[in-house]
């Protein structure tokens, strides 16, 4: 492989690479942050977006990165993401005068880590481009740095991040120990040729360690204060797109080093979905701060994704990955809706705050609405379609009983939604809201169509998309 | 004759477009807004009801198999697929029948929100339109489940006192039930490896994997018809919904129950569904005996109303799973039949609840001295609640009871008495309202029936009475699909 065939490959990490430290550089000079800096970020997203879909595929550097349909698909989700991340976030710290040039770098740097796990094909540059994601998310969770919440959340996110990341790291070196290499390919044939236990009691390191990343119970624990405490938009960041780059590259750590052990971890990943859903459901009844609640939605949201790729194979991972984008798509309109609304410039959180806004904000609260009949998995909404995916790919791996069970939480889980529609619909309201952001009507707005109209149509292309995709994951 | 049915389906969303459209060009004026919503909604039902009648007049009636059939291909393997036969089309014709009548009903007594109400029933009734056409097993649970919204929003916001709590258990409720369903059609559909209808009605599932798939489709469809012990939820949310709510509710939405173990459990399902026959028997005779006597112990008119629904499903439930063709036949007719005379009995609960906003039955007596177009109306259905020959009550009960007799003997003899008890409940419940002196001084000054609400009674009476009298037309359109139905079951259970 020569270095102009591998930096083809690792295209859209360069642009962002360059971009980060280009803009570094830009912004240590101009000492602020201009709508032409926010842009040029934003550029940067979308050409390294462009890159990952139409670029070459293959592995460089050693089988260190591996571009392939799987990590194009999640790619151009997770850079879209985070370019919708980048204007909510500089606008809404904008408004509290606290705009900073570091935060569209630091949104790229965290994509970049994201493109890097879901292309990595061996356990250092899995290590490396988690830590490189995480590091940005810290800072992001503690931005508001006057905020005594954030920067509660950001530390406390540091902490047990970083002891994650020690597990994490432990594991990978027991693998590596047994097995005798860190690439994924030469760890599959290891565990062929006997590699077994030791590698496996690694290999939960490694689960547990990436169930942190993705708040599955019962790694779960710092979800609701980071969500609590961390300024809104960058919640509606790492709410997503975060989640999606771990569950892919959990698949590819699975099906390529580990296709063979599908017994072993399967019994681990039912045991962490079943979990995360019972927990996502009873914890979240009791909530009345409406980022803790939708931290709790989340909870359950991955434990659904879980099923699915505990059904294990092409179409085990295919569900994940439509829940996932589906997912992404659903919570990130309703932190921006929750970006947008206002009481006389307190940020509604309570759910009380919410009550009679149909009346105040007729077209936000339909569209929260829409998120929260979503949350369920109520048709005609883009929700049911995750759990259509997944639960069918559990059904058609035997795991029947399991997505029964899933389902019983989801019941429990319509109690809290239901319960945020009718003070919505229902209660009279208190006051007047203040007139929302235009960034952040807009990206509620968008999301909102697309998980009632546009999904119908949506699902036609993503559905043999994320199929190809799923198939390039599991394939050794 | 091809797209009729979608254009039938998504007809009613025509209408919710007109009135999003004029909202939004008339901005401002809000009583003129309202005011052309309640004509939009009505003329749009209207005209849904002219294409379903178009429909029914079109349909073969020789032929047992799908009508009108669309099929487009979507994604992952699914199909946009509809059609209708003998067993669903008339359901659809109810269903559009229904609608105008209960638009008309909420037209002055519905008063806050009127835009919004009226596009909630039209969306209520695109989908239950959907669900009867539906042949495919995903896009039926899409249209079924997608009511749960509509419906929520219906009882939460223009039901009484208690809408919350009715709302929240009428959603759980029913969510639990379907759910489990959907986990069976996500089963079926990855072992039979389609989700279409027609076809998995020819594919035979192992009658183990059978029993799983029965009682999975059980728990939505027994939420829903309601049976005995689920049923707890239709009291509460028939009382505190308005009344073209309430309409609905028993007119249609829980006859989808019915259908539904017409269209699945019997035909896919054929061996668990004879096994489970005892259950059923026993949980309807349960039913049929217990909540009749519940009924007759009501103080609110409404929850009277609900039990006997309760009650009269009982009787389709047990015939549905007799597997002999009278009990068919009979259940589909006592669910049409109940669907009009329940829906026509709850509009009579409605006509004194606008006037005096009570429905404690010891506030009223003697409503015959201020009320005799009323007490008439009233009488009538009443009688057709009991099941006297002539409405449409009768046939259906005396087919249900036949049918079962075929099949247990000891079910048709113990549910007999449900038609004494429904003669117990009705008229005790007829005499207090109706009949003796005015005593109380509040009822001095109620008004009879006005010509708004004559209009809407008089289709009622016309269908009771021609269906009691001519009976004959249900069966022509019924016969062919249900001959095959119980063929089919025979077959597969080797009875």
């Amino acid at each position: 492989m020569t270095f102009p065939n591998a930096a083809a490959l690792a295209g859209p990490e360069l642009i962002l690479a360059i971009s980060a430290l280009a803009m570094l550089a830009w912004g240590a000079f101009q000492a602020r942050t201009t709508t032409l800096f926010t842009a040029a970020a934003v550029a940067a997203l979308i050409l390294a977006a462009v890159a990952a879909a139409f670029g070459p595929h293959g592995r460089a550097f050693s089988g260190g990165l591996i571009a392939d349909a799987g990590s194009a698909f999640a790619k151009v989700v997770i850079y879209l993401a985070s370019a919708i991340a980048i204007p909510l976030g500089e606008r809404w710290f904008a408004r509290r005068g606290m705009a900073r040039f570091e935060f569209p770098i630091l949104v790229l740097l965290a994509a970049l880590g994201m493109g890097m796990m879901v292309s990595a094909g061996d356990l250092i540059s899995l290590y490396v481009s988690i830590e490189l994601q995480s590091l940005a998310l810290y800072i992001l969770a503690a931005f508001h740095k006057d905020d005594e919440k954030s920067s509660e959340a950001g530390l406390k996110y540091f902490v047990l991040g970083a002891l994650s990341s020690g597990i994490l790291l432990y594991g990978a070196s027991l693998i590596y120990g047994f097995a005798g290499s860190t690439r994924f390919e030469v760890i599959a044939t290891a565990m062929t040729h006997g590699a077994g236990l030791g590698a496996l009691f690694g290999l939960v390191f490694v689960i547990a360690g990436l169930a942190f990343k993705v708040s599955a119970a019962p790694f779960h624990m710092w979800t609701p204060d980071v969500y609590e405490g961390a300024p809104t938009p960058v919640v509606g960041f790492f709410a997503g797109a975060p989640k999606l780059a771990a569950m892919v590259l959990l698949a590819r750590v699975l099906s390529q080093a580990f296709g063979d052990s599908v017994g072993q971890w399967r019994q681990i990943l039912v045991v962490m979905a079943l979990l995360s859903v019972a927990v996502g459901a009873f914890a979240g009844l009791a909530q009345s701060n409406l980022k803790r609640l939708w931290a709790y939605s989340s909870i359950a949201g991955i434990g659904y994704a879980l099923v699915g790729l505990a059904a294990g194979g092409a179409s085990g991972i295919q569900s994940m990955l439509m829940f996932m984008v589906l997912y992404v798509v659903d919570v990130t309109g309703f932190f921006a809706c929750l970006a947008a609304l206002s009481r006389g410039g307190k940020p509604m959180e309570s759910i009380a705050d919410f009550a009679g806004l149909v009346k105040e904000r007729r077209a936000l609260a339909i569209s929260m609405t829409v998120f929260a009949l979503s949350g369920i998995g109520l048709p005609p909404l883009s929700g049911l379609w995750g759990k259509y995916y997944v639960f069918k790919a559990a059904a058609g791996a035997g795991l029947a009983p399991v997505a029964v069970a899933a389902l019983v939480g989801s019941v429990v889980a319509a109690f809290y939604y239901l319960r945020l529609i009718k003070v919505m619909w229902l209660d009279p309201s208190p006051g007047v809201t203040d007139a929302p952001p235009m960034e952040a009507k807009l990206v509620t707005y968008g999301a909102a169509l697309f998980a009632l109209p546009v999904v119908w149509i949506a699902l036609i292309y993503l559905d043999p998309l994320a199929q190809a995709a799923a198939v390039a994951l599991s394939l050794r | 004759m091809t797209g009729i049915l979608s254009l039938t389906t998504y007809a009613p969303l025509i209408g919710v477009a007109a009135i999003l459209l004029l909202r939004f060009v008339g901005k401002g004026d809000e009583a003129r807004a309202t005011s052309a919503a309640r004509w939009i909604a009505l003329a749009t039902t209207l005209a849904t009801f002219a294409l379903s009648v178009l429909l029914v007049m079109s349909f073969d009636r020789t032929q047992s198999g799908f009508q009108f059939t669309e099929d487009a291909a979507w994604f992952s393997g699914l199909h946009y697929h509809m059609g209708v036969d003998g067993i669903s089309v008339l359901f659809l014709l109810l269903t559009a029948f229904l609608m105008p009548i209960c638009i008309l009903a909420s037209w002055r007594s519905i008063e806050t929100r009127v835009i919004e109400y009226m596009i909630a029933f039209l969306v209520l009734e695109s989908l239950v339109i959907g669900v009867f056409c539906a042949l495919d097993l995903l896009v039926f649970y899409l249209f079924f489940e997608a009511q749960l919204i509509p419906m929520f929003l219906i009882i939460g916001i223009w039901g009484g006192k208690n809408r919350i709590y009715a709302a929240f258990k009428f959603f759980l409720y029913t969510l639990l039930g379907s759910v489990l369903m959907l986990a069976a059609v996500l089963a079926m559909i990855s072992i039979a490896h389609t989700a279409s209808i027609p076809e998995l009605m020819r594919y035979h599932f192992a009658p183990g994997v059978q029993v799983w798939l029965w009682l999975a489709f059980f728990a939505s469809f027994a939420v829903k018809m309601p049976m005995w012990p689920v049923h707890t939820w239709l009291p509460d949310a028939h009382v505190e919904a308005p009344t073209a709510g309430s309409v609905i509710l028993a007119g249609i939405l829980i006859k989808m129950g019915g259908y539904g173990f017409m269209r699945f459990s019997l035909p896919m399902f054929p061996i668990a569904s004879h096994q489970f026959a005892p259950l059923i028997y026993t949980l309807s005779v349960i039913a049929i005996v217990y909540t009749s006597l519940v009924a007759f112990r009501q103080t609110d008119m409404k929850k009277l109303i609900a039990y006997s629904s309760v009650a009269h499903m009982g009787f389709v439930t047990m015939a549905i799973f007799s597997g002999t063709l009278q009990g068919e036949q009979g259940a589909l007719f006592q669910m049409l039949s109940h669907g009009v005379i329940s829906g026509a009995l709850f509009l009579c609960v409605g006509v004194v609840y606008d006037r005096m906003h009570t429905r404690e039955i010891a506030f009223y007596g003697g409503v015959v001295n201020r009320m005799p177009i009323y007490a008439a109306v009233f009488m009538l259905f009443t009688m057709g609640n009991v099941g006297l020959p002539g409405t449409s009550g009768f046939v259906g009960e005396i087919l249900t009871l036949t049918g079962t007799y075929g099949a247990s003997t000891w079910t048709a003899i113990i549910a007999t008495s449900g038609v004494i008890l429904s003669a117990v409940y009705a008229l005790t419940l007829y005499r207090r309202i109706v009949f003796g002196e005015l005593t109380n001084p509040a009822l001095a000054t109620i008004g009879d029936m006005g010509g708004r609400e004559i209009l809407v009674f008089a289709p009622l009476i016309l269908a009771t009475l021609v269906l009691g009298f001519q009976p004959g037309l249900v069966f022509s359109f019924t016969n062919a699909s249900t001959v095959h139905l119980v063929d089919a079951f025979r077959a597969a259970t080797g009875k």
